[in-house]
């Protein structure tokens, strides 16, 4: 983990470990030798990786740090990278984006609760005892709202296979495409709730490729369905422009391709329980 | 974070793009002497507000003498200018920009922004320019010109050049192109701008390129390393709710209706919105409180929502991950006793140690009514908002 030293990073760390992860150690420059928690930390990611045999990094770097990390975390040729910081500005997600190109890491988030293998795992902060183990996967831009869903799912006797928050920002490492690859190759997973926001078109492209062959039913989403265009509602993606990104526009699209679409968000374990019988 | 016209034109100018001479004015004097310093034989006067349509709405007017400038800016400052953009109550006027006229041949458009699903940046252009780009985007998309740019070269001059020639700039006007794309590509990268639109770029009669409009948004992500730039921010032109709420680092938006909203999470905060509109009510506003909101958070999330005259009843919808439900609770009858809410307010709470928080909210005595799911909380407090 990556700022394991810090408040937040301590705190999911225990909490990760509780659940079932392997937590190795973290990398907090200029504290590498020493030992927080128990757990040794390191200065950089390629001592980590080299001491620990980590395959997996996640990072509680502030703002104007986390791209330098999500970069570093590449370079190390670490296979998963998930990134929960809030707040990191878009030029240096360019930057950190172009760098990853051609590197074999998967990049989770920024401004995202991270991954959860219900029973299993977790990458990040979704709240473990929330989920059941099961076979319905989620893939969400926001994270309460994953967690709703974890829940809704749970009260109607479903559990999970795999959550995915992929996070509210403009410029993301996984997107809702790649996640949705991910479940056609997971025989666990039987159907999948997709929530999106308003703004960007990243649920119009996913809708384009579910309708091109996605085969397992898709329960989906769009928070935002009220919001006044032109402003920017809490995360940094969420935003009307230009006429464009409204979640009317994404509910037809994801309509037209299949997807079991829900207006209120009261809706998305019931109506689950419904396509699947 | 949105700027004025002529603060965003002084951005540019730095980055040596071309704009027309001219200064910002606060009374009508000040109007008068900068039209006399700029000279020629007509200066336009510019209401400077943060939204766009000035034109339409008079708040963009032609002067040709000095005098008739102070007269123009007399008028304008102080004025409420309501444009499409501004909604039905529109927005004082407190400052003009008085810039020297010019003879326009032709009216060009260029923005940059960044590409999500390409992960780039892109510049746009298009001959027509000075029109609504929407408008022209989804009535003639062949008029809009794309190229995506490399992080690592920027934008090359083989690129520019593509736009200039596919906008019908021929020879020094093309070169002209090049030239100003590079600053503004520059400008949008080393001040951390989501948004520049030069609209319209012109192309004046002596063959000059200037931005004779210009928006400028800049990463409110970023704006932490700007300290110059933060300084351009006007709260104004902000809603004074949402200012306080920034203060507090809540996520606030005023809106219409009348049921207040308390939601931990920005997609949840948005998910909570719809429902209640599904139940046939009207939100009055966007608040999250974040992941990690502590009792404090709370009383200072209650205060602003509660200053919100227009509010009847309110919603709290939290979803205790790492937020605990105990600690909500304890927030929420602290902020409570203190204030004393005058209107019905009913939460909705699950996750981390929601059975304890729904026993202190039981035992406080204070009038909670407590919903189990999402959709009957929004039925209840939209009952409740109704009644009164």
């Amino acid at each position: 983990m990556q700022g394991l030293t810090g408040r937040e990073g301590t705190f999911h760390a225990r909490q990760a470990a509780a659940y079932g992860t392997t937590v190795v150690g973290g990398v907090t420059p200029g504290k590498g030798g020493t030992v927080h928690e128990g757990w040794p930390i390191f200065d950089t990611v390629h001592d980590a990786m080299r001491e620990t045999g980590a395959n997996a990094t996640v990072i509680f770097v502030p703002p104007p740090f986390a791209s330098d990390a999500i970069m570093e975390a590449a370079d190390a040729g670490i296979p998963l990278a998930v990134c929960i910081t809030e707040g990191i500005p878009v030029v240096d997600m360019l930057r950190a984006l172009t760098f990853m190109e051609g590197k074999p890491m998967r990049l989770v988030g920024p401004n995202c609760p991270g991954v959860i293998s219900a029973g299993k795992a977790k990458a990040g902060i979704i709240p473990g005892h929330i989920c059941r183990e099961g076979r319905i996967g989620i893939v969400s831009k926001s994270g309460t709202l994953t967690y709703e869903a974890i829940h809704q799912l749970t009260r109607v006797g479903m559990g999970q296979t795999t959550c995915i928050g992929i996070g509210g920002d403009p410029l993301i490492g996984t997107s809702f495409i790649d996640a949705l690859r991910l479940f056609v190759g997971d025989p666990e997973t039987d159907a999948v709730v997709m929530i999106g926001e308003i703004g960007g078109s990243a649920e119009e492209d996913a809708a384009a490729f579910i309708g091109r062959g996605f085969r397992k039913p898709v329960v989906g989403f769009i928070a935002g369905q009220t919001a006044p265009p032109g402003r920017r509602m809490g995360h940094a993606g969420a935003i009307i422009a230009g006429g464009k990104g409204t979640a009317a526009e994404k509910m037809a699209a994801l309509g037209a391709a299949g997807v079991h679409v829900v207006k209120s968000p009261a809706d998305m374990g019931a109506k689950m329980r419904e396509v699947l019988g | 974070m949105k700027i004025h016209e002529y603060q965003a034109k002084s951005v540019l100018a730095r980055f040596g793009v071309p704009v027309p001479r001219g200064e910002v004015a606060f009374s009508a004097v000040e109007a008068g002497e900068i039209a006399r310093r700029l000279g020629g034989s007509v200066v336009v006067v510019k209401a400077q507000i943060h939204a766009g349509g000035r034109g339409k709405g008079g708040g963009v007017k032609l002067a040709k003498s000095p005098d008739e400038a102070e007269q123009v800016a007399k008028q304008m400052i102080g004025m409420t200018l309501v444009t499409h953009q501004t909604g039905p109550e529109g927005r004082t006027v407190s400052r003009v920009l008085i810039e020297e006229g010019l003879q326009i041949e032709r009216e060009l458009y260029v923005s940059v922004l960044v590409d999500r699903a390409a992960a780039c940046p892109v510049v746009i252009a298009s001959a027509a320019g000075g029109m609504d780009i929407e408008e022209v985007a989804a009535k003639e998309p062949q008029k809009i010109l794309r190229e995506y740019v490399d992080r690592g070269t920027g934008i090359i001059p083989f690129q520019a050049r593509k736009l200039a020639f596919g906008m019908g700039l021929e020879g020094g006007a093309a070169q002209k192109l090049v030239k100003l794309l590079d600053g503004v590509y520059r400008a949008f990268i080393e001040t951390d701008a989501t948004l520049i639109e030069v609209n319209p770029l012109i192309l004046t009669k002596g063959g000059d390129l200037l931005a004779l409009d210009a928006k400028v948004s800049f990463d409110d992500n970023a704006v932490f390393r700007h300290p110059d730039l933060r300084e351009l921010r006007d709260l104004g032109e902000e809603d004074p709710l949402e200012v306080e709420a920034s203060k507090f680092s809540l996520n606030y938006i005023r809106l219409d209706g009348n049921i207040g909203c308390m939601v931990n999470g920005a997609g949840l905060a948005m998910a909570t919105m719809d429902i209640i509109k599904l139940a046939g009510g009207e939100p009055a506003n966007f608040l999250d409180v974040g992941g990690g909101a502590n009792a404090e958070q709370i009383r200072n999330a209650f205060k602003i929502l509660m200053s919100d005259k227009h509010v009847r009843a309110v919603l709290i919808n939290i979803f205790g991950g790492i937020l605990r439900c105990d600690v909500l609770a304890q927030g929420v009858i602290a902020a409570v006793t203190e204030l004393g809410v005058p209107v019905p307010i009913v939460i909705r709470m699950e996750g981390t140690n929601v059975e304890e928080g729904k026993r202190m909210l039981k035992e406080s005595g204070l009038n909670f009514t407590t919903a189990d799911s999402m959709g009957e909380a929004a039925q209840t407090v939209v009952a409740l908002a109704g009644a009164r």
